[in-house]
């Protein structure tokens, strides 16, 4: 018997994943359809900006900075050893434009901005605004998630190259300011390694696909928590989770499309 | 519409991501020595260009004039086809000799341009007709060695 309710256990849960997963799916392309609003009466998508990007900002831009110093300390330790100190530069460019930059400002983004706006929703629904607003013949996605959506997705780029910028200033401070580092090579170098098209550009895509994702998973589980105050503790968990996860793998995929010879 | 102080942080938030971009483009990246537009086609065949890959730099005495474009096998000589991009503002003469250098010991590959003295210069889809492979290490031993064993006979 143990082995026939283990089994259908099992299916349950594949079933209800499989569930989720057409259910999302349909929840983003209502998303999409539904922008209209979000971009006619700006001011909503302005709001969200404010709280989900420029709130973000000064954990983004500290921990851009640290990053960068211990690249730079990490990174002059190694190239050392082999005498070569003044590829320094091109060692922080390179490591914060392609990799650290989107995907280290993508974490810190769901786990600032998007439990928020998963808490939000939830609580929303929770409360029976969601609920109150269909009834008034307001559309919610319209009103709510695409908004933030966009902000999110608007948002992720640009908090993507502060924290980058940020961080070769931090691999400066410490490179050349404080090791001693020569910094003629050092930016020299690293204009040297760093090709716009190549490296910011696609940094700057990753950061785009990031921002889609972690918004899509944090407003779906806001949109889909059950509406108890467990319910939404559960979802916020899942976003944080979720969206690490989704940052990682993308990440792994976009890397291999962009970089893979 | 009125104005409210959240809409200057959103701007300002905006601002500072726009400039981080730009900042990211021109003092980190190498938008600035970017020539967009100019610059012409020119093919050599190579025996053997060793590990050069394509974005490699062409250097003439040392100055970046351009970059590695394409890569293919010549099947009808079993050859190495190389297709450059030059900088239009740099033109060389029809003698040009290019080689496959190594910068440093175990830096990458690049190709050098030797250019000769004719008074005709190349133009885009012109080929650079006198060429040196690159060196190939496991070559040099090879021939290294068997030289010895001859000698030592």
């Amino acid at each position: 018997m143990a082995i026939v309710s283990s089994l259908r256990s099992i299916g349950s849960r594949v079933i209800n994943a499989v569930w989720r997963i057409g259910y999302a799916s349909r929840f983003f392309m209502m998303t999409l359809l539904y922008s209209g609003l979000s971009f006619r009466r700006f001011r909503l998508t302005v709001r969200e900006i404010f709280f989900s990007g420029v709130m973000s900002l000064i954990i983004i831009l500290v921990a851009g900075m640290f990053v960068g110093m211990v690249l730079g300390l990490q990174g002059y330790e190694t190239l050392k050893r082999y005498g070569s100190e003044s590829a320094l530069g091109s060692l922080v460019a390179l490591s914060l434009v392609r990799e650290l930059g989107p995907v280290l400002a993508a974490l810190l983004f769901a786990s600032r901005a998007g439990s928020a706006m998963t808490a939000e929703i939830g609580l929303m629904k929770a409360t029976e605004q969601i609920s109150a607003m269909e009834m008034m013949a307001v559309n919610p996605i319209a009103r709510v998630v695409a908004p933030r959506f966009w902000a999110g997705v608007i948002s992720m780029p640009l908090l993507a190259a502060m924290f980058s910028a940020m961080g070769v200033f931090g691999g400066y401070v410490v490179g050349v300011v404080l090791i001693g580092v020569d910094e003629g090579s050092f930016w020299s170098q690293m204009q040297g390694a760093v090709d716009f098209r190549h490296d910011v550009l696609n940094g700057v895509i990753k950061s785009f696909v990031f921002g889609v994702a972690v918004t899509v998973i944090s407003l779906f589980e806001g949109y889909d928590a059950p509406p108890t105050a467990e319910g939404v503790s559960g979802a916020t968990t899942r976003t944080v989770v979720q969206s690490s996860l989704a940052i990682l793998m993308l990440d792994f995929m976009l890397t291999a499309f962009m970089f893979g010879e | 519409m009125e104005r409210t102080t959240l809409d200057l942080w959103v701007g300002m938030f905006v601002v500072g991501g726009l400039a981080a971009l730009v900042i990211l483009a021109f003092k980190v990246g190498n938008l600035s020595t970017y020539n967009v537009s100019q610059s012409y086609q020119l093919q050599a065949n190579f025996s053997n260009i060793g590990g050069l890959k394509a974005q490699a730099s062409i250097k003439s005495a040392g100055v970046l004039v351009g970059r590695v474009t394409g890569i293919s096998l010549d099947t009808k000589q079993y050859e190495a086809r190389v297709v450059m991009s030059i900088d239009s503002r740099y033109q060389f003469p029809k003698d040009t000799i290019g080689k496959i250098l190594t910068s440093g010991l175990l830096g990458e590959q690049y190709i050098g341009l030797d250019p000769g003295g004719d008074t005709v210069m190349l133009k885009g889809g012109d080929e650079i007709k006198q060429t040196q492979s690159a060196v190939v290490l496991e070559d040099m031993i090879g021939k290294f060695l068997y030289n010895k064993a001859e000698g030592g006979k």
